[in-house]
């Protein structure tokens, strides 16, 4: 064996990789090819099922049916991807510049809930958020909200729930491309005169705040004017006060590649959950996650179910080539995570 | 009045000020903790009602403080079974996850070879894909084959699956540990006379073995704690997560949140212990 491997160099890393990618490509790559096939199955678990070309027609019923399903998912999930970046890009950037001998303890912290069942956290969040529980339950009493009151089963209970979810998954890549800038440019930056962001800060805060109101607003139901009034104040304030030019123009674009890789995997794995949905939601707020797992595991009606998952990995992948060439970043298409 | 008034702002604005720049000084760091306190407040939670007393089957409202759930741990029907199964699986796919990844790890840093970039193509893949998908299409095949092993799902297809996902988690946290990796020792080694499975054992082995265990802890915590692609390939066996998803319908027992307290003890304990064993290797 080791004569035959010192003869034949160039097969050890073949050799190495073998075993791990066979099993790659009978269980993930096989899998793919497969749901393809099934997609354009027809019949039923009893009667059998049968391949045939004309069932196309699958993904047309699958979609004039559920299409609506694709919608939400994408407003939700967009949402909470717009949320955990501003929950974490200050979370990030506080670890990565004032951090200090705390450093490794908070990162141990923002990873430190994984450490518990993601079926238990979404089930607490149940208990926190409901109508009586301990956080709108002294509220009510006290009357400083109506009895009638309700977040839990309300879109905006599925948008927090996916938002805690994948708060570390946003958290980790921007902590990684921060701590990567060189702080002498911020240095250099501020001895060319770069100050506070007055007027610049105050303009892009009103819009961007005002933006984020209205589209939350919108993906959530409630009255739009109120949320982009409160936005565009919010944002005018922060921006303003609290933002620095520097932070604009050197440390923020030098970080994109981490909100890149952070958004990406926030939405993605947000497009195809179900568990925040059944527990946090109702009926009225079921994303596709939902009607793919009821349809595969329920109604066994394989061929739809196929078809849907399908599209939502087709459309997944059209969206990360569209954003990976908008922003310019190759970190995830080279494989390099 | 004419003096008083700027006399009165005089003394009020400095103050205003100073709060300010108390504010702006620490305005991140107040949020940093409350940032951290909504991070922990669900495990807070589950730890809390592992203590409770519910009054009937819902473990939703605090009844009252007690004991008795953490000194029967396993005291309800199928619950021990559950977590039996899930740590079975778990030690299973990590192990050969491990091995499997670890391979492909020495093949991506080592060596130059054709087809490499499909190959980093193919571990990062399974990563950007929507669990959903994953455990769905593995269904599909599992359909289609339709015979055993594969059907109907069993402890056999859970185990396929986990070990799936797990290797590309592996390939990456072991990479990541190679691609700093000293190669003059390995050299040195061989210099001195040692053959090549010689050098792997002494040396190479050795040092990339922090960043396999750490491999080996975090595709632990994904298996034991999986749910949605188990979900899809377990047909009626019963891992914790599902336990805990099938019980959800009619009331989660209060011995769940005990069983997911000790995990997350046991969890957080052993990254502390190889943080720590780590930190007094580079010491040393």
């Amino acid at each position: 064996m080791g004569a035959f491997l010192r003869r034949n160099r160039r097969l050890v890393p073949y050799l190495l990789l073998a075993p791990g990618l066979l099993w790659l490509l009978l269980f993930y790559v096989y899998p793919g090819f497969q749901m393809a096939i099934t997609s354009f199955w027809s019949g039923s678990l009893e009667k059998g099922f049968t391949f045939a070309l004309e069932n196309w027609t699958n993904y047309t019923a699958a979609l004039s049916r559920f299409s609506g399903y694709y919608v939400r998912s994408i407003g939700y999930s967009a949402a909470a991807t717009i949320l955990t970046f501003l929950i974490a890009y200050p979370l990030a950037y506080t670890i990565a510049f004032r951090g200090g001998r705390a450093k490794n303890l908070l990162l141990f912290l923002v990873v430190a809930p994984f450490f518990t069942s993601f079926l238990l956290r979404t089930i607490s969040w149940k208990i926190i958020l409901g109508d009586s529980g301990i956080v709108f339950g002294p509220l009510k009493d006290v009357g400083l909200l109506p009895e009638d009151f309700r977040v839990l089963a309300t879109p905006v209970a599925v948008v927090s729930g996916l938002t805690y979810d994948f708060l570390p998954f946003m958290t980790l890549p921007i902590y990684v491309a921060l701590e990567k800038v060189d702080k002498r440019l911020v240095e250099a930056a501020q001895d060319l005169y770069a100050g506070p962001w007055r007027r610049g800060g105050t303009i892009v805060g009103i819009v961007l705040g005002g933006g984020l109101g209205l589209l939350l607003g919108q993906i959530f139901g409630y009255w739009p004017p109120f949320l982009a009034v409160g936005g565009a104040v919010a944002g005018a304030i922060i921006g303003a006060l609290l933002i620095s030019e520097s932070f604009v123009r050197v440390t923020f674009p030098l970080s994109l590649p981490g909100v890149f890789a952070g958004s990406l995997l926030t939405f993605i794995p947000s497009m195809g959950d179900y568990i925040n949905a059944e527990f946090l939601g109702n009926p009225d707020t079921r994303m596709i996650g939902n009607v793919i797992q009821n349809r595969f595991l329920t109604q066994t009606d394989y061929p739809t179910a196929a078809a849907l998952s399908f599209i939502l990995m087709a459309g997944m992948l059209a969206a990360v080539a569209v954003y990976a060439r908008a922003l310019g970043t190759e970190e995830l298409t080279t494989g390099r995570v | 009045m004419a003096t008083a008034a700027p006399t009165l702002r005089h003394a009020e604005l400095p103050a205003a000020v100073r709060a300010w720049r108390w504010f702006r000084a620490n305005v991140l760091f107040m949020y940093t903790g409350f940032a951290i306190l909504y991070l922990m407040l669900p495990v807070m939670v589950i730890i809390l009602f592992g203590f409770n007393d519910p009054a009937g089957r819902s473990n939703f409202v605090w009844q009252g403080f007690t004991l008795d759930y953490w000194l029967d741990p396993l005291g309800v029907a199928g619950l021990a079974n559950a977590v039996v199964l899930s740590l079975e699986i778990a030690f299973l796919s990590t192990l050969a996850a491990t091995i499997l990844g670890t391979l492909i790890a020495l093949a991506l840093v080592r060596y130059g070879f054709r087809g490499r970039g499909a190959a980093n193509m193919l571990i990062a893949l399974p990563m950007a894909t929507p669990e959903i998908v994953l455990g769905a299409s593995l269904l599909t095949m599992f359909v289609a084959i339709g015979q055993p092993p594969f059907f109907p799902l069993s402890f056999f297809t859970i185990l396929i699956a986990h070990i799936m996902f797990n290797i590309s988690y592996v390939v990456v946290t072991v990479r990541a540990r190679l691609a700093g990796f000293p190669r003059h020792l390995e050299e040195a080694a061989m210099d001195l006379g040692a053959n090549e499975w010689t050098t792997f054992w002494k040396v190479t082995f050795p040092l990339i073995f922090p960043g396999i265990l750490a491999a080996a802890l975090l595709a632990f915590s994904l298996s034991i704690d999986d749910f949605v692609i188990t979900n899809f390939t377990s047909g009626k066996t019963q891992t914790f997560p599902m336990y805990i998803y099938a019980k959800s319908r009619i009331g989660i027992p209060v011995q769940v949140n005990v069983i997911g307290t000790l995990i997350f003890v046991i969890a957080v304990g052993s990254v502390l212990i190889s943080t720590l064993a780590q930190r007094r290797n580079r010491a040393a």
